[in-house]
């Protein structure tokens, strides 16, 4: 399906990445109560380069040999950092709750613009395969 | 997991900050309670939490749950009552070491937490809906 991917291009790729990205922010408003959490948030211009050339995301070791046995550690995602806080708390958790509120929010809104996107692309299409209105 | 797996993150932290929000009613419920000696005497409980990683694979996207209780360490207020039927030979009654504006504050940090909780599901749903819906 070359052509349909690239009618989509970055699109569905981000919509993607944006649903993951909505998840970490959810889990740190979730835990803006748990003692010693450390928030956490996507590189998400990395991710989105590593899908855009279709690379794995998880933790491999690189392989300069065909020989080379394959490791992968799962659970290990160099994209995924901690935030660095700007007040420190006594129960050493960091999470900001005002600034994750509007970084979900504003993951919100742009997780719908590529949903609003998507759906032109796919509007468009659908026109041009039934050739009329 | 995506989207989906908001409900799950959120609904965790909804039932984590309900139980928070009871302790804090059983303390201020218990402000008052008096005993005739030092161990029976209330204590204010106090929830402590913990991240809940769901899916090794993604600690990122971590709910939250209930580590356990404590009991305060404060000490108890010693009140003078002889006319008390549980004053002790001193005429004393032990009262619990609620600190009611400390309580005040944990309810209002429970409840915007609860609050803030709730809104981050409502948006997943919206999202989720809006998805349901792409192409039409």
């Amino acid at each position: 399906m070359p052509i349909i991917d690239r009618a989509f291009s970055i699109h569905d790729d981000a919509l993607i990445l944006r649903s993951q990205r909505s998840s970490i922010l959810a889990a740190n408003i979730a835990n803006a109560d748990t003692p010693d959490y450390k928030a956490r948030d996507m590189d998400f211009q990395a991710m989105m380069r590593d899908a855009q050339a279709g690379q794995d995301k998880s933790f491999a070791l690189a392989r300069t040999n065909s020989r080379h046995l394959q490791a992968v550690a799962p659970g290990i995602e160099p994209n995924i950092k901690y935030r660095n806080p700007l007040q420190a708390s006594l129960d050493g958790n960091t999470v900001d709750m005002h600034a994750e509120q509007a970084r979900f929010s504003k993951n919100a809104f742009e997780y719908q613009t590529s949903l609003t996107f998507l759906n032109s692309k796919i509007r468009g299409l659908l026109f041009a395969i039934k050739g009329q209105q | 997991m995506g989207l989906l797996a908001n409900f799950q993150i959120s609904g965790s932290a909804l039932s984590a900050q309900t139980l928070r929000l009871n302790t804090t009613a059983s303390n201020m419920a218990n402000a008052e309670t008096v005993a005739g000696s030092e161990e029976d005497a209330y204590r204010a409980r106090e929830t402590v939490f913990q991240s809940l990683i769901y899916d090794k694979t993604r600690p990122a996207e971590s709910g939250v749950q209930m580590l356990g209780i404590v009991e305060s360490k404060a000490p108890v207020r010693l009140k003078y009552d002889p006319q008390h039927p549980m004053a002790n030979e001193q005429g004393y009654v032990y009262t619990s070491n609620v600190n009611t504006v400390e309580e005040m504050v944990n309810m209002l940090s429970a409840s915007r937490s609860y609050q803030n909780n709730v809104e981050v599901l409502n948006t997943s749903k919206e999202l989720m809906l809006r998805t349901l819906s792409m192409g039409n």
